[in-house]
């Protein structure tokens, strides 16, 4: 009981006042999780819509290997980020390891499928309303792709945030290619494990709590133009 | 766009044979009604027609030019008995197929008008009631300027108030010289619209008849079965 409620008393301090070190990691979180999400809805959006109007041969390995990847655990994809990134991977002359656009390529690889998969449900669903009036309109491929998006965009919206949750909420992989710096690659996720491996579990329960409330936060702003838009 | 021309067409699906040896001509720019019983074959017949389905035996053409292509597709247009609304307002349903076409979007209003929606332009086309989305999905297709305009039981699910509505609007694009091809189940309707009827049981055309000799003296005995069932 104790721990709880120094918790509390924790994230009343950190709430309280404006800590410049609380809200560097809250803006580095936001803005790695943000960018991640962002790029892998402008990839995985029309890519799962493609995926859900075009029948091809092969189609359900696809799908059935984009639906795995959803699962992929985070520490594994942020060892091959890593493995790619590291001096002597492939993308090693781009010197990106332990900086936050490291972060964002992991962060990025983690929810594309997730973005993906779930568009292309959500497509191929509404596709087989709209398949026969987009045919007789003779409506080009590219064109239906924009037409669906567009018409799921209330359901797309869940879509996006589902990527997002699992981008802001994800540890291995930043950790990894991050490598936590203070002052640089630090998160909400690596902070509170860094404050749990120090014994510090007030502080790192106080942490879990301000990413819950962004997570809160972004949740409700993202309902609220859904209900806008519909 | 004239003639329709079908040569001994057929369509087999998992070796189930669904229209055979259908030998049909369309040559007046009339309102065409396809009449049968469930299962008769009358809408995949029409999405044969417009070519969104391809016959597995011989030909359909539209003045000499193959039904699937492209080109004549898009000559054409198709309302179905359950409309597509899309997710966005009334008049940008319309707008939306103006833009496909390159036609200008200020002729949206004169579409709204002909479907009798410019009081609901700017309302989401899903909160339309089912009449008027059936209106809309009409003036949506007109907007194809179509030569000929496909539709597959329109007024299935609507009132009698909604029905003539859309039968004036129907009635309306046949004055413009739009070929009208309709199916329906309803013979009061057919009565009210037709000029020429075809009669379809079993996958084949069974009888293709002006409508007043098809009302007054059917010469299949599938369609004399049809019509007494109905009366009765």
């Amino acid at each position: 009981m104790s721990t709880f409620s120094q918790v509390f008393s924790e994230v009343g301090v950190l709430l309280s006042g404006p800590d410049p070190d609380l809200l560097e990691i809250v803006w580095l979180s936001l803005r790695v999780s943000l960018t991640a999400t962002l790029a892998a809805c402008a990839i995985g959006l029309p890519l799962g819509a493609l995926l859900g109007i075009k029948n091809f041969p092969g189609k359900t390995i696809v799908t059935v290997l984009i639906n795995t990847l959803m699962g992929m655990p985070p520490v594994v994809l942020g060892l091959i980020v890593y493995l790619m990134l590291s001096r002597s991977g492939p993308m090693g002359f781009l010197q990106l390891l332990y900086t936050p656009t490291a972060m964002i390529i992991a962060q990025f690889a983690l929810v594309l499928p997730i973005v993906t998969a779930l568009t292309r449900q959500q497509i191929e669903d509404n596709w087989s309303e709209y398949s026969d009036t987009m045919n007789s309109l003779c409506v080009p491929l590219t064109q239906c792709v924009r037409t669906l998006l567009w018409d799921s965009r209330i359901s797309l919206l869940t879509t996006g945030l589902a990527g997002f949750s699992r981008a802001i909420s994800e540890v291995g992989a930043v950790i990894i290619v991050g490598g936590n710096i203070d002052h640089l690659t630090r998160v909400m996720t690596t902070a509170i494990a860094l404050e749990t491996s120090k014994g510090d579990l007030p502080l790192a329960l106080a942490l879990g709590v301000v990413l819950l409330t962004i997570a809160l936060a972004v949740n409700t702003l993202v309902f609220s133009s859904r209900t806008r838009i519909a | 766009m004239l003639p329709l021309v079908t040569k001994q067409l057929g369509l087999s699906v998992d070796n189930k044979q669904l229209l055979h040896n259908i030998w049909l001509e369309l040559t007046d720019n009339h309102v065409t009604v396809i009449m049968g019983h469930n299962g008769a074959g009358k809408s995949i017949l029409l999405r044969c027609m417009h070519g969104l389905i391809e016959p597995t035996e011989g030909t359909i053409h539209w003045a000499g030019c193959k039904a699937s292509s492209i080109e004549t597709r898009k000559k054409q247009a198709m309302v179905f008995q359950k409309p597509l609304m899309l997710n966005r307002s009334t008049s940008a349903n319309i707008e939306y197929v103006l833009k496909l076409r390159d036609k200008s979007e200020s002729l949206t209003q004169k579409y709204l008008q002909s479907a009798g929606l410019e009081h609901k332009a700017d309302q989401p086309a899903r909160s339309l009631s089912g009449g008027e989305q059936q209106r809309l999905a009409i003036a949506r297709a007109l907007a194809c300027e179509p030569g000929v305009l496909f539709l597959d039981e329109p007024t299935a699910n609507l009132d009698p108030g909604a029905t003539l509505k859309v039968e004036s609007q129907v009635i309306s694009a046949s004055q413009q010289t739009i070929k009208i091809v309709l199916v329906t189940h309803d013979i009061a309707q057919a009565r009210r619209l037709a000029d020429d009827v075809v009669f379809m049981s079993d996958g084949t055309v069974t009888e293709h008849s002006s409508a007043k000799t098809f009302f007054s003296q059917p010469a299949s005995a599938e369609a004399t079965s049809f019509m007494s069932a109905y009366i009765r």
